[in-house]
C-alpha cells in the first residue's frame, strides 16, 4: 500500500476528549498521521510526542548573516572603497553603522526563518492542501491516521481503536 | 478548559535563619563601607598627579559649553572634601537605584491589572511586597536630598544666579526647580513634586493593597476591576513622573546638560532591574518550597521580561549615545566624554554594556534558559549589578568628575541597602497570604502553558 493515500480519519468534538485521544491511540501502537484543530489546543504537540521545532536556531543563524554581511558592507564602502568624512568622524566608525546592522539582522532573521519554515513544512507555491475533513475548519477536530503506516493492523481495527479513544467518528479517506 | 484546580493556600514565614543572613549582608556590608569611608578619608589628594591629564581634557572641552567664567575654580570653593562629596554621591546613587526597584513593584502590579493579564496573578503578591520600599524610600530621598543637594545639585547654589558672571544656562532653567519662588532661593517648585510623586505613588500602593486584603476577605470580583483602574490611573500618573523623577533626581546633576531621552533611559533602568530582582526573588521562593504554583511557564515568561527589557535598555541606550556622538555638540558631548575618557567611568562604560546588553542577551537566548531555576538565578544578579554600574555613571561622573572612584565604599553602601531593601520586602511578604487565593485570574495563570 503507498503511503500518503489511504486514510481512516477519526473526529473529536471535544479538545479534552482529543488530548487523552491522542494519549490512548498511541498507546495502542497507532502512529497518527496529524491532527487538524479549529483552533490552538494546548498540549498537543507533546501529546503527539512532537520535538520542539528547531527554527529558532535557523533564525539565529540568518539573523548572525545578516550581522556580519551589514558590518562587512559598511566597513568595506565607507572604510576602504570610499571613505568619506562625516563629521570628522573615523571613516569606519561603530555607531552608525549600528542601526543598518540592526535592521539587516532583522531582515535576514525574518526573511530566512519564512523560507526555511515554507521548506521545510513543504509549502510552495500552487500547492494545495489536502482537507481530511472540512469541519476541521469549524468545530471538530480531525485526526487523521495512514493505513500505510500502520501495516500492522486491520482498518477494523484501527477505527475500533479510535471510537474507544473518545471518536463521535471514525471515517474513511482516500486520496488519489 | 473545563476543570478546575484547587489551590494550596501559602503563607511566607521569615525564618530566623533567612534575616540572619540579611543581618550579617548588612554587618558585612557596614564593615566594608566603615573601611572605605576610612581609606577615602585618608587618601586626601592622592590620585590628583594622575587624574591631572584628563582634568585638562575635560576643562578644555567643558570651556566650549560653559558659560560662567571659571566654573572648575568657583566650584571648588564651596564644595565639601571629597571624601564627603563621594560619601554623599553614593548614597544618593544607591538610594535613586533603590527607589526604581520599590516602585517597579507596584509598577509590575499595575501592569498586569491594566492589561487584564491572568498568567502573573500568582506571582502579584512578590511584586506587591517590592513596593513596600516606596514610604521609606520616600523619606530616604527626602532626607538625604537636604543632607546632600549642596555637593550633588549646582543648580542650587544661589551664587550662581547673581552679579556679571551669572550662568545664563542655569538662569532660564531656574523656574523649573524655584517657581514662584526667585532664583537661588528655595526649591520650592522641586520639593513638592518630590513629595507629591512619593505621596502619591505610596498612595496608589495603599489602595491596591486594600483591594488585594478586602479580596482575600470577600471574593468578590469588584475588587479585580476597581484595582484595574486604579491600575490605570497609576499608569498615566507613573508615566509623567518617572519621567520628571528622572530628570530633578539624576538629570539635574549635569544641570548644564540635557537629553530628551533621559526620562525613558532612567525608566528602562528601573524597570528592568525591577523584573530581574522579581524573577530573582520568585525563582528563590520557588527553589525554598514556596509558590508551588508557579511553573517553569511562569518562569518563562519572567525571564522573557529579562530579556525582552536588557534589549529595550539598549535600544535607549544606544537611541541617546548614537545622537549625541553624530551631532557632536559640545555641550552635549561632554556628558559622553567624561565617561567615557575618565577613569574609573570608562571601564564602567564599556562593563555597563557588557552586563545589562551582551550577557542578557546571549544566556537568555534560548527557550531551556529562560525556563531554568539556576539559569534565572546567575542572569538576574548580573543585571541587577549592571544596572547599579549604569546608575553609578549616570551620577557620580556629574560630582566627582574625575576624582571619581568606585571602591569598598559603594560596595558596602549597596550591601547595606541591598540588606535593608531585602529585609522589608520578604518582611511585606509575610503581611498577606503568599497567593491571592480569590484573584479572579488565579485559575487562567494555573493553565498558563507556553
Amino acid at each position: 500500500m503507498d503511503a500518503n493515500k489511504n486514510f481512516v480519519v477519526g473526529i473529536f468534538d471535544d479538545e479534552d476528549i482529543l488530548l487523552e485521544g491522542v494519549e490512548k491511540v498511541r498507546d495502542n501502537g497507532v502512529k497518527i498521521h496529524e491532527v487538524y484543530s479549529p483552533f490552538p489546543v494546548h498540549g498537543l504537540d507533546e501529546a503527539l510526542g512532537y520535538k520542539r521545532s528547531r527554527l529558532p536556531m535557523a533564525a539565529f543563524l540568518f539573523g548572525m548573516t545578516g550581522t556580519s554581511l551589514a558590518l562587512t558592507m559598511q566597513i568595506w564602502m565607507l572604510g576602504y572603497d570610499w571613505p568619506m568624512i562625516i563629521g570628522g568622524k573615523n571613516f569606519a566608525s561603530l555607531p552608525p553603522f549600528i542601526p543598518v546592522t540592526f535592521e539587516l539582522t532583522v531582515l535576514l532573521a525574518a526573511l530566512g526563518m519564512v523560507a526555511t519554515f515554507m521548506i521545510v513544512s513543504d509549502m510552495k507555491p500552487y500547492k494545495w492542501p489536502r482537507q481530511f475533513d472540512l469541519r476541521s475548519t469549524d468545530d471538530k477536530h480531525v485526526m487523521a491516521i495512514d493505513l500505510a503506516l500502520n501495516a500492522g493492523k486491520s482498518k477494523e481495527d484501527i477505527k475500533r481503536i479510535l471510537k474507544e479513544a473518545g471518536a463521535s467518528e471514525a471515517n474513511d479517506k482516500n486520496f488519489d | 478548559m473545563g476543570h478546575h484546580i484547587a489551590v494550596e493556600a501559602e503563607q511566607y514565614v521569615f525564618k530566623p535563619e533567612t534575616k540572619r543572613k540579611i543581618f550579617i549582608l548588612i554587618g558585612v556590608g557596614l564593615v566594608v563601607f566603615v573601611l572605605g569611608l576610612i581609606m577615602a578619608m585618608n587618601s586626601g589628594s592622592a590620585g590628583h598627579g594622575e587624574g591631572h591629564a584628563s582634568a585638562e581634557i575635560s576643562k578644555s572641552l567643558v570651556a566650549s559649553a560653559e558659560v560662567s567664567a571659571e566654573p572648575a575654580a568657583a566650584e571648588e570653593h564651596h564644595g565639601s572634601a571629597t571624601w564627603l562629596k563621594r560619601l554623599y554621591t553614593s548614597l544618593w546613587m544607591n538610594n535613586i537605584y533603590f527607589v526604581g526597584l520599590g516602585i517597579v513593584g507596584l509598577f509590575f502590579v499595575c501592569i498586569q491589572y491594566a492589561a487584564q493579564a491572568g498568567w502573573s496573578s500568582g506571582m502579584q503578591r512578590v511584586a506587591m511586597a517590592m513596593g513596600r520600599w516606596i514610604p521609606i524610600a520616600g523619606l530616604l530621598t527626602i532626607g538625604l536630598w537636604f543632607l546632600v543637594s549642596g555637593d550633588l545639585f549646582h543648580w542650587t547654589h544661589h551664587d550662581v544666579y547673581e552679579g556679571e558672571a551669572a550662568d545664563k544656562i542655569l538662569t532660564k532653567k531656574a523656574p523649573y526647580f524655584f517657581w514662584p519662588l526667585h532664583a537661588g532661593s528655595f526649591p520650592i517648585f522641586y520639593i513638592v513634586r518630590m513629595v507629591l510623586f512619593f505621596g502619591l505613588w505610596y498612595w496608589f500602593f495603599l489602595a491596591i493593597k486594600k483591594r488585594m486584603e478586602a479580596e482575600d476577605l470577600d471574593a468578590d470580583t469588584q475588587h479585580w476591576y476597581k484595582s484595574r483602574s486604579l491600575s490605570a490611573w497609576f499608569l498615566v500618573f507613573f508615566a509623567v513622573s518617572s519621567s520628571v523623577a528622572a530628570w530633578d533626581w539624576v538629570m539635574s546633576i549635569d544641570a548644564h546638560w540635557f537629553s530628551t531621552m533621559f526620562g525613558w533611559y532612567v525608566f528602562a533602568s528601573w524597570w528592568v532591574t525591577g523584573l530581574a530582582f522579581l524573577a530573582f526573588t520568585v525563582a528563590s521562593l520557588k527553589d525554598a518550597g514556596y509558590l508551588k504554583i508557579v511553573n517553569s511557564n511562569h518562569l518563562h515568561d519572567l525571564g522573557k521580561f529579562c530579556f525582552a527589557f536588557s534589549i529595550f535598555w539598549t535600544y535607549i541606550w544606544f537611541s541617546q549615545f548614537m545622537l549625541i556622538y553624530y551631532a557632536n555638540i559640545p555641550e552635549e558631548t561632554v556628558y559622553f566624554i567624561e565617561r567615557m575618557r575618565t577613569s574609573p567611568y570608562s571601564w564602567i562604560f564599556y562593563t555597563n554594556l557588557i552586563l545589562n546588553f551582551v550577557l542578557p542577551f546571549l544566556l537568555l537566548m534560548t527557550r531551556d534558559a529562560k525556563r531554568q531555576i539556576s539559569m534565572l538565578r546567575v542572569v538576574t544578579p548580573i543585571i541587577m549589578v549592571g544596572h547599579w554600574f549604569d546608575f553609578y555613571n549616570m551620577i557620580t561622573p556629574g560630582v566627582m568628575k574625575y576624582e571619581g572612584s568606585l571602591g569598598l565604599l559603594e560596595i558596602g553602601l549597596f550591601m547595606i541597602f541591598m540588606g535593608a531593601f531585602l529585609f522589608v520586602v520578604l518582611n511585606g511578604l509575610t503581611k498577606l497570604p503568599l497567593i491571592g487565593k480569590n484573584h479572579p485570574m488565579l485559575q487562567e495563570s494555573l493553565h498558563h502553558h507556553i
